[in-house]
């Protein structure tokens, strides 16, 4: 399958510097994407699919009686970072995640950053992310997001933009895992050349993290992984990641509140726990603090929480630093904690609640793309200049109604990365999702996930919204990281 | 651990037992009924859903017990939750909430399996089966495999074994009911060579035909049943099944104070070394192997509410 014809068509190209030229990094890849024959890309891909397939990491498509399961989309041709651009990222989300755990630590007790006039004070309490009853809280050793994971975008300049920070436990680390499982065993030369950078210890690091929060006292802790259940659309990565670490998978029926303590019920009777992996929302984790309705949670265990009794990963609360207006400020935030300047940029955001960046959101809607200020995964979104007159005029109906919900960003030209389409390689526009780790130390994992929209021209990553993954390779051609031996092939 | 992981496991095991043994009831029956070369029209397959106690639910939603209809039933039958069909998505939806304490390797196998299953069940012709039922009794062997030769001996493996070995017990039992059933109309055959046959057929279903032989050499009833129901040493037997379901338990339970389980697997286990075949014979094979259900059942609902039950 040649990739002579292959065309950047201007944008910037994640393999590619002009047409014809990859760059120097990703030539051997290239090359041996080239040496294949006519149809043996396709058939890798079908094997790739084969083998996500029989692995089960499938969900159901929705309304089919026949019980029809499908894969998340995954395309074969890998996404590469080079590993200057990888020392940067890391930097930048390091210094991110360091200023953000400030930020919740503070608005949660002492408000120094509200008092100094830095964001106004109604921002954070108009948020619907801010949550009362985490007043005062403060988690064990300090850290609220001992998991996230930082969306970034790539501009026509090649430049890596925050687009978001995702602090509620994000998912998608089992695509990472599994994609890279499944390359290993399709490009193995491509990774003896390349070098790349293994990801597959996640699961350890993952432990420590947790294991690091753990009360006072609790050498060996019991740490369970707390899920919403199986017929959550993640529930396939949370029974991952519990088997990564080797600890229990629980529902909230697993666990029940004693004398302040939280316990799991056992073939042997009650077992204290000591760590909770949670994947369930602030929203649902107790009924007796938040939503009432919640059969999900457990009720109490916010007390347990709040009396030290039981770790949780992440802190409720840290959603505050989610919200897309808060993210505006992510800059000041860090000028303001760290004394530094942001390593990796913020894409501008006009925040509709300030009159003045409102009026100039809605003279140039169709330039721009609006976001509601609580909504991911591609909801409540106008893309402008590819929206339609109808759409504008319901967006600026809803912005003038409720400017708080919604922020502005300019339509950025997303970098593109060539893809296995039915007419071809074509280039496909992609984002990229590396995971961090906050536990002695800060860590991200050198891979992450690249979301690509598969539909021609598209915009939209997200996987309910016709958007695939592929699996991101992390070079290491310094000396220094020569140390790491690359993450050896499957024979 | 969790008892709602060591429920799953018990579950996930026993189900997948009970698939593979469906598949050898109506491969049993196939043999029988061509070396009793009926006529198509005198050929009885209601036997098999008798034995299983499931007669009214088929009657209701089946006008006659043919070929055709007793496999659909017992196979692709959705409606029926022992159709090797609803088996096979139980056994799945258990192994989906346990993912993370069993092997990978028994995940994907019971993942491939359910979509072969799948796959079968919407094709128009109950036809060509032959090959579906190899391939879900190979995966059985290959699943209690993957268990023996992956699975450090843990409280997880002692659960999915005593699930597999109480499944196993039953069904056996109900193998031999299932001939029982079919030598009613014609008592007066016992013994003769053409009732070996059968016998042979039974045995060859369970894979135990050589090593009856070993041990009889000839096939005659009372042997098969004494082999069948009270060999120690071959591991689809009754006896010898109970016996080991008893040690899994009692390694589960070690440490733990004396509980209703152990002791009702006790006297299941006890009721074995009362009797042989010859006795059982005597007073009623099918009137044991009812009562052996009883005790099955009380056995399973006790193991229920000592760990499971919340």
């Amino acid at each position: 399958m040649s990739l002579e014809t292959y065309q950047t068509d201007g944008f910037f190209d994640e393999l590619f510097a002009q047409c014809g030229t990859p760059h120097p990094s990703a030539a051997p890849l290239i090359a041996e994407i080239n040496a294949l024959g006519r149809g043996d890309l396709k058939r890798r891909q079908r094997l790739a699919e084969d083998i996500l397939y029989q692995s089960g990491n499938t969900f159901n498509v929705y309304g089919d009686k026949k019980g029809t399961e499908k894969i998340l989309p995954f395309d074969i041709i890998p996404r590469l970072i080079s590993s200057e651009d990888w020392g940067r990222l890391e930097k930048g989300i390091t210094q991110r995640l360091h200023a953000l755990n400030l930020f919740i630590q503070d608005i949660y007790n002492d408000q120094k950053i509200l008092k100094d006039k830095v964001i106004p004070a109604e921002m954070i309490f108009s948020s619907a992310c801010y949550l009362k009853p985490c007043e005062g809280l403060s988690p064990p050793k300090g850290i609220w997001t001992h998991i996230s994971g930082t969306d970034f975008v790539r501009d026509a300049d090649g430049e890596f933009y925050v687009l978001e920070d995702n602090l509620r436990c994000p998912s998608g680390i089992s695509y990472v895992l599994e994609n890279r499982a499944v390359l290993k065993r399709l490009f193995p030369q491509g990774f003896q050349t390349l070098k790349v950078r293994p990801v597959s210890n996640y699961g350890d690091h993952l432990y420590q993290t947790l294991k690091f929060i753990a009360p006072q006292g609790k050498d060996n802790p019991n740490i369970v992984v707390l899920t919403p259940g199986i017929y959550n659309s993640a529930y396939f990565e949370h029974a991952y990641l519990a088997q990564q670490m080797g600890v229990p998978l629980c529902q909230g029926s697993d666990l029940l509140v004693s004398d302040d303590k939280v316990f799991m019920r056992t073939t042997n009777g009650l077992k204290q726990v000591d760590v909770i992996y949670r994947r369930i929302d602030d929203e649902f984790i107790d009924p007796e603090i938040f939503r009432e309705d919640s059969l999900l949670g457990v009720p109490g265990i916010m007390r347990c929480y709040r009396k030290g009794t039981v770790a949780l990963a992440n802190a409720p609360g840290t959603g505050i630093a989610d919200d897309k207006a808060v993210y505006a400020y992510v800059p000041k935030i860090i000028k303001y904690y760290l004394g530094e300047d942001a390593i990796s940029p913020n894409v501008p955001t006009y925040i509709c609640e300030d009159e003045k960046e409102r009026n100039y959101v809605l003279d140039n809607l169709d330039k721009l793309v609006v976001k509601a200020v609580n909504l991911s995964g591609g909801y409540g979104m106008l893309i402008g200049p590819k929206s339609t007159k109808a759409e504008r005029q319901e967006f600026a109906r809803r912005i003038k109604a409720k400017p708080r919900d919604y922020i502005a960003q300019p339509t950025l030209s997303l970098s593109r990365a060539p893809t296995l389409t039915s007419g071809g390689i074509e280039g496909r526009h992609v984002d990229f999702r590396p995971y961090s780790l906050y536990g002695q130390d800060i860590f991200t994992l050198p891979g992450g996930l690249t979301r690509v929209a598969l539909k021609k021209g598209s915009l939209i990553v997200n996987s309910s919204q016709g958007g695939g993954s592929k699996d991101t390779w992390v070079l290491s051609d310094t000396e220094e990281s020569h140390r790491y031996a690359g993450e050896r092939p499957h024979a | 651990m969790l008892s709602r992981v060591a429920n799953s496991l018990y579950w996930m095991s026993r189900y997948l037992e009970r698939a593979e043994n469906v598949a050898r009831f109506v491969d049993v029956n196939t043999h029988l009924m061509l070396d009793l070369a009926l006529p198509v029209d005198q050929t009885q397959w209601l036997p098999l859903i008798s034995a299983s106690d499931d007669e009214d639910d088929f009657k209701a939603r089946y006008e006659h017990a043919d070929e055709k209809s007793v496999v659909r039933f017992l196979t692709f039958d959705d409606k029926n939750p022992n159709s090797i069909l609803s088996c096979i998505n139980r056994a799945r939806e258990n192994a989906r909430t346990i993912r993370e304490v069993i092997p990978v390797d028994v995940w994907e196998r019971i993942n491939e399996l359910y979509h072969l299953t799948q796959a079968h069940s919407r094709k128009r012709s109950v036809g060509a089966l032959e090959s579906y039922y190899n391939e879900v009794r190979r995966s059985g062997n290959h699943f209690a495999g993957m268990l023996i030769n992956a699975m450090s001996r843990d409280e997880s493996w002692h659960f999915a074994r005593m699930g597999q070995l109480l499944e196993r017990a039953d069904k056996t039992a109900r193998l031999l009911d299932v001939k029982y059933f079919l030598l009613l109309p014609k008592g007066e055959a016992i013994d003769s060579p053409y009732d070996n046959v059968q016998w042979g057929a039974v045995l060859k279903s369970v894979n135990a035909l050589e090593m009856y032989r070993q041990e009889y050499h000839a096939i005659n009833y009372r042997d098969v049943t004494q082999f069948l129901l009270f060999s120690k040493r071959f591991p689809r037997s009754v006896h010898f099944s109970i016996d080991y379901a008893s040690s899994a338990l009692s390694n589960i339970c070690s440490g733990m104070p004396a509980n209703k389980a152990l002791s009702d697997m006790y006297a299941l286990n006890q009721r074995f070394l009362r009797t042989d075949a010859t006795k059982i014979l005597t007073s009623g094979l099918h009137e044991f192997i009812d009562d052996l259900q009883l005790s099955l059942n009380q056995a399973d609902q006790s193991i229920y509410e000592t760990f499971f039950m919340r």
